[in-house]
Parts: C-alpha cells; structure tokens; sequence
C-alpha cells in the first residue's frame, strides 16, 4: 500500500505545481462568474447603430403614432411609394402602409435597403398592432377609454415555492430559473471533469508507456497498484481544484457580494432567505434577481451543492478514468487512442444529452434512470440536485457509482497489466476482451 | 549454492511459446550471461524472475525458497528499453524509484549524493531529465538500479548508448557491485563484453536452454582441437614433417623473424607428437591451443552447428 501513496504523491505532484493548474485554479471562478454576467453586459452594449425608417402612410393613422423605440427612428415621408423607394435608400428601409389598414391587416409593407432581423420586424408589427387595437376600441365610442386601458392593464409576477415535508423548514423561495441555469452549469461541470480528468490519465498512461518508465515502474510495483495510484493521485488534484473553486465561490458570494450589491437587493435577498416573500416582493425589484442573489449568498444552499458535486465528480471520475487508463494501456500513441476511446466517451456525450432532456422534466422517469445508471449519473444527478431532490436518491446513485467504479477497475486492471507489454499494433476490441480473461 | 534456480518454466503466449522448458542455475556472487538472439524468450524469463509476469508451468527458487513478491525488494532490474520521467527533476525522480524500492527518504538520499558524487553528476541533481542527454539518463538509471543494494542485479543490454569510456565505468561498477556480493545477470548480444565479464552463460534460442555452463569450460569443450604454431626456421621442413601427422590449415607467408602456422589436430593424444616433431624441424617459439570466441560459439550453436 505504501508504493500506492508514493505513485499517488507522484501523480499528485507533478500535476499541481504546474503553472497552468494553479492559473485555471484561480482564473475559472472568475470566468464562470463572468460567463454568467457577460450576456446582460453583451446586451446592454450590443445597441446597434441607429436606423432610420422612411414611413408611406396612405392611412394616415399609423404613421404619426409610430414611436421611436430601440435603436428605430420612423420619419413620415411625403412621398409616393414609388419614388420613396428610389430616392430614400440611405434610410434603412420604407415602411408602406396601405389606405385600408384597419380592415386589411396585411397591407404592411417593409423594403428594406440592408438586411432586415427579427427583432426590428417584431417591434414595428408589435406598434403597428397596438395602434391598430387602440383606433378599432375608438370605433366603439367608450367614455374614458384610455383610462379604462390603463387600469386593465396588468402584469403578473409569479413566485414558486419548494412544497417541504416539513413545514418548519424555511419554504425559501425557490427560482426555476435559478435552478435550471445552476443545473447546466454543474451538468457541464462534470461533463467537463470526466472528460478533462479522465482523458489526463489516459495521456498519462500512454506516455509512461512510450517513454518506457513502465517497464522500469512494473520491476518494483504491481501494475494494478500503479494504475490505482495513477488514477487517485489524478482524482487528488480534481479534488484540490474543486475544493478551491468551493472556497473561492463561497467567499465571493458570502464575503465579496452583499458588499457590491445596493442595499435594497441584499434586502430583498434576506427578506426572501428568511421566508418572507411578501416583504421581497413588495420591494419592487425583479424576483428572479432577487432569488439568484438570495441563493449564491445562501450559504446552506452553496456548500449542500459542493459537497455533492464533490462526491459525484470523485465518483464519475474514478469510474471514467478506470476506462481511460485501460484505452491509454492499450495503443502506443494518442492518434491511435482516438478509436478504442469511443465507447468511454460516448457515454459521457451521451450523458450530457440526457441532462438537456432532464433539465426540463426532473421528476420524469427519464431523470430518475439516467441519475441511477453509473454511466450518466454524475452529469445527470448533478443537473438535478439545484431543483432539490430526496436525499435517498442521492445515496442511492452515489452507491451504485461507487460499486460500478470497483467492478470496472478490476476490469480495466486486467486490460491494463496486458496492455503496458503490447507495442505495436493496435488491438481491436475483441482482443481487448480476451486481454480481460489471460491469466496472470 | 545457487542464488536463483529456474525449473522447468514455460510460458506461452496466445500463439507463440515464449519460454519451453527452461531450467537454470545462477550461482551467488557470478556475472551471469542470458545470451539469445532477438525474440528467443530472454525478456519473457527476466519478466518471471522480477514477478511481472507468471510462468505457466514450472517453478523460480529464489535464495532457497520459491520467489516470492516481496523479493522484488531484493531485486534490481535494468530493462532494455529504458525510461524515466521526462518533466521530472532527476534527483526527485532518483528517491521516487529508491522509495519505490523501500528505502526510506533519508537512507536514499545520502545513497543518492554517494553515488552522483562518485559519477560526478551532482550538479544534475535539480535538472529535468529532458534535458540530459540519453547517456546521462542512462547513468542516472544504472544508479536507481543498484541504489537499494539489492542480492540480484539484472541488466538487459547495459552498455547500450554508451561510449567506450563510460562503458568501461559501468563494467567496472557492475564487477566492484560482484565483488561486495551481488549476483549479476547480464543480457546482452555483445559477445566480447561476455567473455570480459561473465562467469557463466546460458544462450536461449527459440525458447530452449540450448547451453549453460562456465565461460571457460565451454569455450573449451567447444574448441575444435585447433592450435597455433609460432616458430623460426624454414617453412618448407615444417609442412613437411607435419604432413601426416596433422591436417595444416594456413600460416602466414610473410618473411619475418617469426611465423605462424595453423594446425587441426586430430585427436588429443595426438598433441605431444606434433610437438616434437615440430620442435626438431624449427626454433618452436610458442604452441598454444585457440580457443573459439563467444562469439563464434554463439552463432554456432544458433545455426545448430556446433
């Protein structure tokens, strides 16, 4: 057992004191913090340049109550359709609008001297509508009509609370949002560590065989041990950098943020952590926001999703690198890898579409399997548990993760102790199974 | 007494025998030779001495008693193919392997700073191992290989990528190691270095013992009775008495002071005959029996000529 604590110190050691562990370490925290900031930021710099919008209205109804909003600016043009056309290219485009508007909805017309998207054709059908809606409510004659629209006009905030067995539990807020994008995120997590992770001891095993440093290892280890080794001492550095990513988050959202936020979002957080939704809701502020900030400052919440994460990523991992290592024991160089490599990442990809499916119905039967079965458990339970799930499922998977994870490195030993002797040629699968039954 | 016993040990692979039958007997304290050409079972026979693989059939005695696991400790192995962590530093990666073998960090340390001081490499102690060349890798390997002082030394081709220098400092380690009571075993294809530092030898061919025994004894029952004359005095007598005595097969025709010539005799009580006769027709200046290289043996008994 000591040469396994030695390959693993090794292993362990030659990985964390390079530059790039200790630079992803601390840089992906930021990254991710800033991968979630970024598209509200895109958003609000994304302001195209102005365009400007040449109207024809025959009508005369639509025209004037078009509205400047975004980057579109309408100006009336006296013009015929015709000549607006040919003279007025410097504009974005010409709005036609025809004489019988109200009675021929599809007598709107855009010629458009750059390309058109979306979301320009949506904002001006959107005020054209609504200018329509107003002038057909006029034909009924109602008294106070513009003080009726706006106090019909409504907008309903909804919120969704977690429906505990026990009721003294705190019935926190619970945002499907927040969940959902925290769920992609630690799906992709561990998508990413069985893949990263897995393939690194894959790589290193086929370097030791290349640069022949197996045949000196085997003469003093037993090639099981080196491969165990190998693979925990890996694991150890996966551990590390959760662990400090762990730290690194909680003290960010703990520490850093409520000091960055105003007042009155940290409020509304708090007031929403202490099950008082009434009293969050009344501050006016989006509830969505208000629930992401109240769970990345939860730190209950933050430190229940790390130590899961933890023991699924240390789980899926073992059971992964398991199969790396056997591929890595098998071919003499990387490209030769790529082929027998399929069927350990297949089913990782494979989990990763589960969890796109999953994300949206994580009570489904679906869910339930594909968090069970070793293969796509981790990614797949680790999208699930932001949504709060029974903590007999979690044992259960962790289980079953762990019982596969001590079938498949015996299984991969065996290929393993066969493998670091073949040079040469490329086995197939089929030898690989027979490489499982030789006797040692 | 023997240090290492091999009995009958097979060892087949899906297609092909890799070892048949094989029996042999290390002495303690020999350099022992595993000769073979490529692919005869030499590496196959190393891998069931050091327990990295197991023989199909046969048994390995090892100080008395079957070869156990825990006698790798007791083992130091130089393979063929040599490697070493590349991005490690070369004296971190030297505890690496001393540990690996049981020292304890500080006994291989002070090991370690002995025999780099003695190799004169201190100063690679903090360099990365990519950045020495292949021979001083292959130095720093030689010494994480006798660094535990093991009872069995194996190396498998040692003075490959070494020049004549350094060979010799390695020979001469591997006799001093011999000398302080190790057994070596010495795989190699380099005939002369067996007949320079081997005790005894066993060729593998085809995965048989095909001969074992002492150096000396087999280049000796392998001579073909051929002996070598060096004399003064007319060549032409020589022939002439020697005629019917023996079978003549060269000499050289040079003119100098003194002259070689090449006889086959027949059968050993022939020997002192030839003497005579020799010494009456010439000034005999020397008589001595040629013994046949390793070398020669070697291809010999692969070719089945022998």
């Amino acid at each position: 057992m000591s040469n396994v604590s030695l390959i693993i110190g090794r292993e362990f050691n030659e990985r964390v004191r390079k530059k790039s562990f200790i630079i992803t370490t601390l840089l992906m925290p930021v990254l991710m913090i800033g991968l979630m900031v970024a598209p509200a930021l895109i958003m609000q710099f994304s302001r195209g340049d102005e365009k400007r919008i040449a109207v024809v209205d025959e009508s005369g109804l639509v025209g004037p109550r078009l509205q400047d909003r975004d980057e579109l600016s309408f100006e009336s043009a006296d013009l015929p359709l015709d000549e607006a056309r040919r003279e007025l290219t410097d504009r974005f485009g010409v709005l036609f609008i025809g004489a019988d508007i109200l009675t021929n909805p599809a007598a709107v017309r855009l010629y458009a001297n750059s390309s058109s998207s979306l979301s320009v054709e949506s904002n001006i059908t959107g005020q054209i509508e609504q200018i329509l809606e107003t002038e057909k409510l006029k034909g009924y004659h109602i008294e106070n009509l513009s003080q009726i629209l706006d106090e019909v006009k409504t907008s309903v905030t909804m919120q969704t609370f977690r429906n505990d067995k026990s009721q003294e539990e705190d019935s926190q807020a619970q945002s499907s949002v927040v969940a959902t994008v925290l769920g992609y995120l630690l799906g992709f997590v561990l998508y990413m560590f069985l893949l990263i992770y897995g393939s690194m001891v894959m790589q290193s095993v086929i370097e030791e065989k290349n640069s022949r440093v197996l045949e000196v290892m085997v003469s003093s280890v037993r090639p099981f041990d080196l491969m165990l080794g190998k693979i925990l001492g890996v694991a150890l550095v996966a551990v590390i950098q959760i662990v400090a990513w762990g730290v690194l988050i909680c003290g960010v959202g703990g520490a850093v943020l409520p000091s960055l936020m105003p007042s009155d979002v940290m409020a509304g957080a708090e007031a929403l952590q202490a099950g008082m939704p009434d009293a969050a809701a009344a501050s006016g502020l989006d509830p969505e926001m208000l629930s992401a900030v109240a769970a990345m400052t939860d730190m209950g919440y933050v430190v229940k999703i790390f130590v899961c994460l933890l023991f699924f990523v240390f789980g899926g991992y073992l059971l992964y690198s398991a199969m790396f290592a056997a591929v890595g024991s098998a071919v003499d160089n990387v490209q030769d890898a790529s082929q027998l490599q399929l069927p350990v990442t297949l089913p990782i990809i494979l989990a990763l579409l589960a969890m796109m499916a999953v994300i949206k119905d994580p009570d489904s039967s679906l869910a339930f399997w594909c968090s069970i079965v070793p293969f796509t458990s981790p990614v797949v339970m680790m999208a699930r548990i932001p949504y709060g799930i029974p903590g007999w499922e979690i044992v259960l998977s962790l289980a079953v993760l762990y019982a596969s994870f001590v079938g498949m490195v015996w299984l991969a030993g065996k290929i393993y102790r066969v493998g670091i002797f073949m040079y040469g040629k490329k086995p197939s699968f089929g030898e690989l199974f027979k490489w499982m039954r030789y006797k040692y | 007494m023997d240090l290492l016993t091999a009995e009958h040990v097979t060892k087949r692979y899906a297609g092909h025998t890799a070892l048949d039958d094989v029996s042999l007997a290390i002495p303690r304290g020999s350099v022992y030779g595993l000769l073979g050409p490529n692919g005869a079972g030499k590496t196959t026979l190393i891998r069931i001495i050091n327990r990295i693989t197991a023989p199909d059939s046969g048994r390995v005695f090892f100080g008395g008693r079957e070869i156990r696991s825990e006698d790798v400790f007791r083992i130091g192995y130089l393979p063929e193919e040599r490697g070493l962590y590349k991005k490690m530093k070369v004296g971190e990666q030297a505890l690496f392997f001393a540990r690996l073998k049981g020292l304890s960090r500080r006994d291989a340390t002070v090991r370690l700073k002995a025999w780099f001081e003695k190799f004169g490499i201190e100063s690679w102690w903090d360099k990365k191992v990519e950045e020495l060349s292949k021979g001083m890798a292959q130095k720093v390997q030689f010494i994480v290989t006798v660094l535990h002082e093991p009872e069995l030394l194996i190396f498998d081709e040692p003075f490959s990528g070494f020049d004549p220098i350094n060979a010799n400092l390695l020979k001469d380690e591997i006799l001093a190691l011999r000398d302080k009571g190790a057994t070596v075993i010495f795989s190699t294809h380099n005939m002369s270095s067996v007949e320079e530092i081997c005790d005894h030898i066993t060729l593998i061919d085809k995965s048989h013992n095909i001969l074992s025994g002492r150096v000396d004894d087999i280049r000796r029952r392998h001579g073909s009775n051929i002996f070598e004359v060096a004399y003064r005095g007319e060549e032409t007598a020589l022939r002439q008495v020697l005629a019917d005595r023996c079978e003549i097969l060269e000499g050289d025709a040079e003119e100098s002071a003194c002259r070689t010539l090449r006889l086959r005799v027949g059968r050993d009580d022939e020997v002192r005959g030839v003497v005579a006769a020799v010494n009456d027709a010439v000034e005999l200046r020397s008589f001595r029996e040629v013994i046949p290289s390793m070398n020669d043996i070697f291809i010999r008994a692969v070719n089945g000529t022998l």
